[in-house]
């Protein structure tokens, strides 16, 4: 392998003489994560494949072609877990796309306590997810809320977040973006300060105003930082699981379920076969949204 | 954009941000400060009195100090992983950066692909048990490493393509072996993505819920994120104790947060600008 690879190098970067002696870039540098990705995530995702056709109870499995599958578009609930799932994600990320941009308007003007707002900002994206979707739990308990309780104050009705069936998803979606946002606001930042003056001084020239300079420059000049936001946020909500079971367990009913909460209960349950179809429906999913996604938010890069 | 700061904004964002991102924290300490009787209400009022010990005490004794067992465990997990996560992205990014070979567009596709598919659930723990690697804790740390591999790799490649070529060649030229060009004259130049990845990840693996919950079952094995999973149902009425539990796994975020906030920022926005 290393006899190999130095033909291949020697013309480009080691000096002739050198070429007999081991690559400065050793091949067996890929080994150990090789390895590691290639046992633990690649052969487990091919298997996959194949278990999602079986039921399957970790001993021995029995092929049953396409009938996990066809349980998965079948049952109601399970529905609803797919639809939930693509929901989620679009409520979430467009949210985050808004809101984050927003957010790094208003840190990248001119403003009092800009570190102060940056930290506060940021911080939840570190907390423990689990911690967080406990204690919105508790603060949007329908009664006792302390969400609420502040809207009763200012003699408003809230509704129950979590147990109103037609509600419970929209709200963890809520506590997502809440948590998430911080990551939006500092890759928009990111973008933003990117942005030369020189295209702000031309137009002040040509007397543009603030929002003339925002839907002009910022906006189009920040689309890399856009694609980043939309693409992690949307892949996070379609996998997204730890928030979801911390705060409703895909309930009331299977009102908030999604994919990943479904491929959860259905290994609880034992349905290996099930849980696995799961699996691959989730990985369908992400790649017939994210490709296409992905590859329209990056088209018109070369213009730019 | 020379104008002056806007008092009216400035306070009404400062305000804005405290109610939304503030009271929510506050309300965990709050919480946290509570005897039994008064945390049972679940409102925002001051404690009345001052409770936080006790609290603290008492969730770390309960179920045999399960608390403790959980910290040692992530604390392990932690360290494990991140060390091998950094060690081998560094090799596999420095040599994916330097050598153009046809397999190039194949290893891009798999880093794509690793930050992307989900991991299949079901699958992993079926191969885990054929390795006896399956509620292990060293079994649990390789699944963290393959699954952070993709996004270590991306930042250390994206930071060894700005190390100009000519310092590993100067190396070669003065007699350094092949080997001593990453360890000796590389890694050390990478030190400012390597903290980045340390502290983004290692956020990451203390905070992961999803895979112990999974692959790492039973109470003796539990991480701290899954302490406060188990003891929601146990401290259904206790919510002084719950809440004390959040805000000690709080902690150690809190504190990377205060000293390492730059580096976290350069980490997740090393792809905006680009794109």
């Amino acid at each position: 392998m290393t006899a190999a690879s130095d033909t291949r190098l020697a013309p480009m970067a080691v000096p002739a003489r050198l070429g007999a002696r081991p690559s400065p870039y050793p091949g067996w540098f890929f080994l150990p994560a090789a390895v590691i990705y290639g046992v633990l995530f690649l052969m487990p995702t091919f298997a996959s494949l194949y278990f999602s056709l079986t039921r399957w109870t970790l001993f021995d499995s029995t092929f049953i072609g396409f009938e996990n599958f066809a349980q998965f578009f079948r049952e109601p609930f399970l529905i609803k877990g797919l639809v939930n799932t693509v929901l989620y994600a679009v409520i979430t990320s467009g949210l985050k796309v808004v809101l984050g941009m927003l957010l790094a308007l208003l840190l990248t003007s001119h403003i009092l306590a800009r570190g102060y707002l940056r930290s506060v900002v940021f911080f939840p994206v570190l907390v423990s997810t689990v911690g967080v979707g406990i204690t919105f739990t508790v603060l949007m308990h329908p009664t006792n809320g302390m969400i609420n309780e502040g809207l009763a104050l200012i003699g408003i009705k809230g509704p129950g977040w979590l147990t109103n069936p037609n509600l419970a998803l929209f709200s963890v979606a809520l506590v997502d973006v809440w948590k998430g946002v911080g990551l939006a606001t500092v890759i928009y930042i990111a973008g933003i300060v990117a942005i030369p003056q020189d295209y702000y001084e031309a137009a002040r020239i040509d007397g543009a105003t603030k929002f003339q300079n925002f839907l002009y420059i910022t906006l189009p000049l920040s689309r890399p930082a856009t694609a980043t936001v939309i693409t992690l946020s949307f892949i996070g909500g379609l996998r997204t699981f730890d928030l979801i079971w911390a705060m409703t367990r895909g309930g009331p009913g299977f009102a908030s379920d999604t994919v990943a909460s479904v491929i959860y209960k259905q290994y609880q349950a034992g349905f290996y076969g099930l849980s696995t179809a799961g699996n691959v429906v989730l990985f369908v999913l992400i790649g017939v949204l994210v490709v296409p996604l992905t590859m329209l938010l990056n088209r018109k890069q070369g213009h730019e | 954009m020379k104008s002056r700061p806007s008092i009216l904004i400035s306070s009404a964002a400062i305000a804005a941000t405290a109610v939304v991102f503030l009271i929510p924290f506050a309300f965990i300490v709050l919480m946290a400060f509570k005897d039994r009787q008064q945390s049972s209400l679940r409102d925002f009022s001051w404690p009345a009195g001052f409770h936080l010990w006790d609290n603290v005490v008492q969730v770390i004794a309960t179920r045999n100090w399960m608390l403790v067992t959980a910290f040692v465990n992530s604390a392990i997990l932690t360290v494990a992983s991140v060390t091998l996560l950094v060690i081998f992205a560094a090799m596999v990014g420095f040599v994916l950066a330097r050598r153009k070979t046809r397999f190039n567009g194949l290893i891009e596709f798999l880093i794509l692909a690793g930050l992307m598919i989900p991991p299949a659930v079901v699958p992993t723990i079926w191969l885990l048990q054929g390795l006896g690697l399956f509620g292990k804790l060293h079994g649990l740390v390789l699944i963290e490493v393959a699954y952070g591999l993709s996004f270590s790799v991306l930042l250390y490649r994206a930071f060894i393509s700005t190390i100009p070529r000519e310092l590993d060649e100067a190396a070669i030229i003065d007699g350094a072996r092949p080997l001593d060009v990453f360890f000796r004259v590389i890694l050390p130049l990478l030190w400012p993505v390597t903290v980045t990845n340390i502290v983004v990840q290692s956020v990451a693996i203390f905070n992961d819920f999803t895979n112990p919950l999974y692959y790492l079952p039973g109470n003796g094995n539990a991480t701290v994120q899954l302490t406060l999973y188990n003891f929601q149902s146990q401290f259904n009425t206790s919510y002084n104790l719950l809440f004390t539990n959040i805000l000690l796994i709080t902690i150690p975020p809190l504190l990377v947060f205060l000293f390492f906030n730059r580096q976290i920022v350069a980490g997740v926005t090393a792809g905006a600008v680009k794109g």
